[in-house]
């Protein structure tokens, strides 16, 4: 897509056209392989990936001063991960299903989904619990602040996922048939890895440093 | 539901009824545009009133008892960021990306329609939060509209209980709004195009907005990420930026925090800031100039190209702005070197725009005008703009008058002049009659002299050492009698030029009622918007059906044919030579 991009920009747009573009003309063939919604999908994917990036670059850059006091991270957020990862999993074979229109199992794996991902963000909240219980508050160190906040913001972008999600379910069982529903649960399946991925990434620099 | 508009489609557009569907909750692209556009002028406005009063203070000091220290930071702060956000960013993204894509793309709308509308009220409840700030005990905040902690969040700046938390939380809502919109265009810019609309025929108005919407996406996570980080130190006592401190006496909580860090992040946004509202700036001129000059716009591709590149390279230069925060020698030298790196795709724009006026049969119109003062201009912001760019002689002149004359001259004045020649171009679309030529000519007049009668004595009080955001000069030895003078004069025509915007509001108020009714294509143009049924056009654009384009956008006096402008629409006639060799 883009090489494709960066060809057309050697077009000479004054000179009589090229024949593929008289034969879209002429044709009407608006070549939309991709729907707009998983466009802006993408699009908005790079703004999440760039958001997390700059924060991770702010929490390195903030290890390296001196009153940094790593934080032993609660052994819950091994759980935690395996239940995203589930998640991540149980959405893929909804999206295989619902390409094959095999309603049953669209409807059980994309239940599933959503649900592990509720318990996922109900372990992410005990986990902070467990921390304030042991005395690890924001204000207290910059690995702790961190913490919350890079969680914090991983959630939030789950629930965000999760309100599309609760819209797709609700059509499911008022009905829908797979196919006007495909769209939706491609749609978060994507957004599933990416932030399944995204927790990865941060749990990874949370655990090692 | 919404209509999605992709190309032609069978079924009916969706067809609000009520007056609330229509002007209010409105999906259609052309309301939100001017939602966006009346909302951003109206904040612009204020914007405006308080560098009015910065300039009283500091032309005539002592003589207004209501603007003490505090208030002129204050004003400063709320100043600097109305114009650079919720003005320029939201007028040229919002309002002109909203009314031009689909409209020179050729499609029905933009594709997620909703999501626009949601777009144009999390901006507005974005700037009802900033304004509220003046509302709230001890008033807005006055740290300066780049906000460096920790003076942002201590006691002792203005607005440090209320003002700071209402600044920080509307920029959080206005990049959740930008976000939105920003999406839409560049789907609509990439899957919606009409048939024959390939990348390389878009108008360069069209090329300006979506870059600066990449731009824009990919720069604003970089303010919202301080804001949020700002937001914790100041709400629950975290030390992302603050450093261990004693303020008045008495030992902070705060410890180990990076100032710096903040910094880093804020020009990582805000340099490309200025080119989120320099490159819509960029796009429109180009189309002003090679409409007004019936002539193609010379070197389209080299302007594409131009856009693109300079969209890039504002990523890596963000630490010229922090030149005076101290820096490893290779870090500046690295930063100089891409600074003046993108001075050379920006000079070829320069000369472009000259060439595409070369011999041109040019119209001197109201919109022309703006667009001619825009190039000397901006080759004055840039040229200064090279000085700064260079360490040694940026550390002299940091935090001077040079610098306050440097960027209004490249960030403020110019693409203002741009914003103004785009209304007076476009407002017989969107209103369906010419404003006032007359009544133009006057305001470009008085603004454009008035503008360089602020601003160029302020080289020289920079030069002097004038500080910036200095409520008084004091009694510094170094300041000669004579620059408080200059001062005053400096005053005096800005608030002439700031009055003077007063027949640019009179203008378009008026003419939407008695203006000279417009025609379809008041210009004889050849972009798409130009070619709509009707006038305004009507939600849907395009009536029965879309349009199909066989040429590029700039077919002006092509040889061999008579009339001389070829709309994008009209297919290649027999005698046609190409436009261009
Ligand atoms: C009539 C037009 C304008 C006048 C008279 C004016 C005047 C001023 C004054 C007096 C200051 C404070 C200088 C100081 O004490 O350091 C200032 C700051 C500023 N202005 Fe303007 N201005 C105008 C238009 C604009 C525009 C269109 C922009 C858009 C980019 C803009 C952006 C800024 C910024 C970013 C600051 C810096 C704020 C800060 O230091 O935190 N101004 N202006
Ligand atoms: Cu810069």
């Amino acid at each position: 897509m883009i090489g494709k991009f960066f060809k057309q920009l050697t077009d000479k747009p004054w000179l009589p056209p090229e024949q593929e573009v008289v034969a879209e003309i002429n044709t009407g063939a608006v070549a939309l392989a991709v729907p707009p919604a998983r466009v802006a999908l993408r699009l908005f994917l790079c703004v999440a990936f760039v958001l997390f990036s700059l924060f991770s670059v702010a929490y390195y850059v903030r290890m390296e001063l001196d009153d940094w006091r790593p934080l032993a991270e609660p052994g819950l957020l091994w759980l935690n991960t395996a239940v995203i990862l589930l998640s991540s999993v149980a959405l893929q074979i909804a999206r295989q299903a619902v390409q094959r229109g095999n309603t049953r199992t669209v409807s059980f794996t994309l239940t599933l989904g959503g649900l592990l991902t509720i318990a996922f963000l109900v372990g992410q909240y005990m986990t902070w619990g467990e921390l304030r219980g042991a005395g690890y508050f924001a204000a207290g160190n910059p690995a702790n602040a961190f913490y919350y906040l890079l969680t914090a913001v991983h959630g939030l972008h789950l629930l965000g996922g999760l309100v599309v999600w609760a819209r797709t379910v609700k059509r499911m069982w008022q009905g829908a048939e797979p196919y006007q529903i495909r769209l939706s649960i491609e749609l978060c399946t994507t957004y599933w890895h990416f932030l399944a991925l995204v927790w990865l990434g941060i749990f990874w620099i949370l655990i090692s440093t | 539901m919404a209509y999605v508009a992709i190309a032609d489609q069978d079924e009916p557009l969706h067809d609000p009824q009520s007056f609330i569907e229509k002007y209010i909750w409105s999906q259609d692209h052309k309301v939100i545009a001017i939602q966006y556009g009346i909302t951003a002028i109206g904040v612009g406005l204020v914007a405006l009133v308080l560098s009015g009063l910065m300039r009283l203070q500091l032309g005539f000091p002592d003589q207004f008892s209501f603007i003490d220290p505090s208030s002129y930071y204050q004003f400063i702060t709320m100043h600097g960021m109305i114009m650079v956000i919720y003005l320029l960013t939201a007028l040229f993204l919002g309002g002109f990306g909203n009314y031009l894509i689909p409209l020179m793309l050729g499609t029905r709308d933009m594709v997620f329609p909703y999501m626009n509308m949601l777009s144009f009220w999390a901006y507005f409840l974005s700037v009802i939060i900033l304004l509220a700030s003046f509302f709230v005990p001890a008033g807005p905040t006055g740290a300066g509209w780049t906000l460096y902690p920790p003076q942002a969040i201590l006691p002792g700046t203005p607005g440090v209980d209320w003002g700071i938390i209402l600044m920080l939380a509307s920029l959080a809502v206005f990049i959740v709004a930008f976000t939105m919109g920003g999406l839409n265009y560049i789907t609509t810019a990439l899957q919606a195009r009409c048939r024959g609309m390939t990348l390389m025929r878009m108008p360069l108005s069209v090329w300006g907005i979506i870059s600066a919407t990449v731009l824009g996406l990919l720069a604003f996570p970089a303010l919202l990420v301080s804001a949020i980080m700002m937001l914790l130190d100041k709400l629950i006592g975290t030390s992302f930026f603050m450093p261990a401190l004693i303020n008045l006496g008495e030992t902070l909580e705060y410890n180990g925090g990076s100032p710096v860090l903040f910094q880093h992040l804020f020009w990582f946004f805000g340099h490309p800031e200025v080119y989120i509202v320099a490159l819509p700036a960029f796009g429109i001129v180009s189309d002003l100039l090679s409409t007004h000059a019936r002539k193609n716009i010379f070197g389209y591709r080299m302007m594409v190209w131009a856009i693109v590149a300079i969209g890039g390279l504002s990523f890596v230069v963000w630490a010229h702005h922090m030149y005076v925060s101290g820096m490893h020698p290779y870090f500046g030298f690295f930063f100089a070197t891409t600074t003046l790196i993108i001075a050379v795709p920006t000079a070829i724009k320069v000369y472009n725009w000259v060439l595409t006026l070369w011999r041109g049969n040019i119209r001197l119109t109201t919109p022309m005008l703006f667009a001619i003062g825009f190039i000397f201009t901006f080759i004055n912001g840039g040229l200064t703009g090279l000085f700064l760019g260079n360490v040694t002689v940026d550390l002299p002149l940091s935090d001077t008058y040079f610098v306050v004359a440097h960027f209004h001259m490249v960030m403020g004045v110019s693409p203002i002049l741009v914003l103004f020649g785009a209304i007076y171009h476009w407002y017989p679309k969107m209103t369906g009659r010419l404003m006032d030529e007359t009544l133009g000519k006057w305001h470009f007049w008085i603004t454009f002299v008035g503008a360089y009668s602020v601003y160029y004595p302020m080289h020289y009080l920079g030069f002097l050492g004038l500080p910036r955001r200095y409520y008084a000069m004091g009694g510094a030895e170094f300041m000669p009698e004579s620059a408080q003078s200059l001062n005053a004069g400096i005053s005096v025509a800005a608030l002439t030029l700031g009055v003077a915007q007063l027949i640019f509001l009179y203008n378009a108020i008026v003419s939407l009622k008695k203006g000279k009714p417009a025609g379809h294509n008041p210009w004889e143009a050849t972009t798409l918007e130009w070619q709509t049924p009707d006038t305004p056009p009507h939600h849907g654009n395009w009536g029965d059906k879309l349009p199909v384009v066989h040429r590029w956008a700039y077919d002006y006096s092509v040889p061999g044919v008579e009339q001389d402008y070829i709309p994008q629409n009209v297919p290649r006639g027999e005698n046609e030579q190409s436009g261009q060799t």
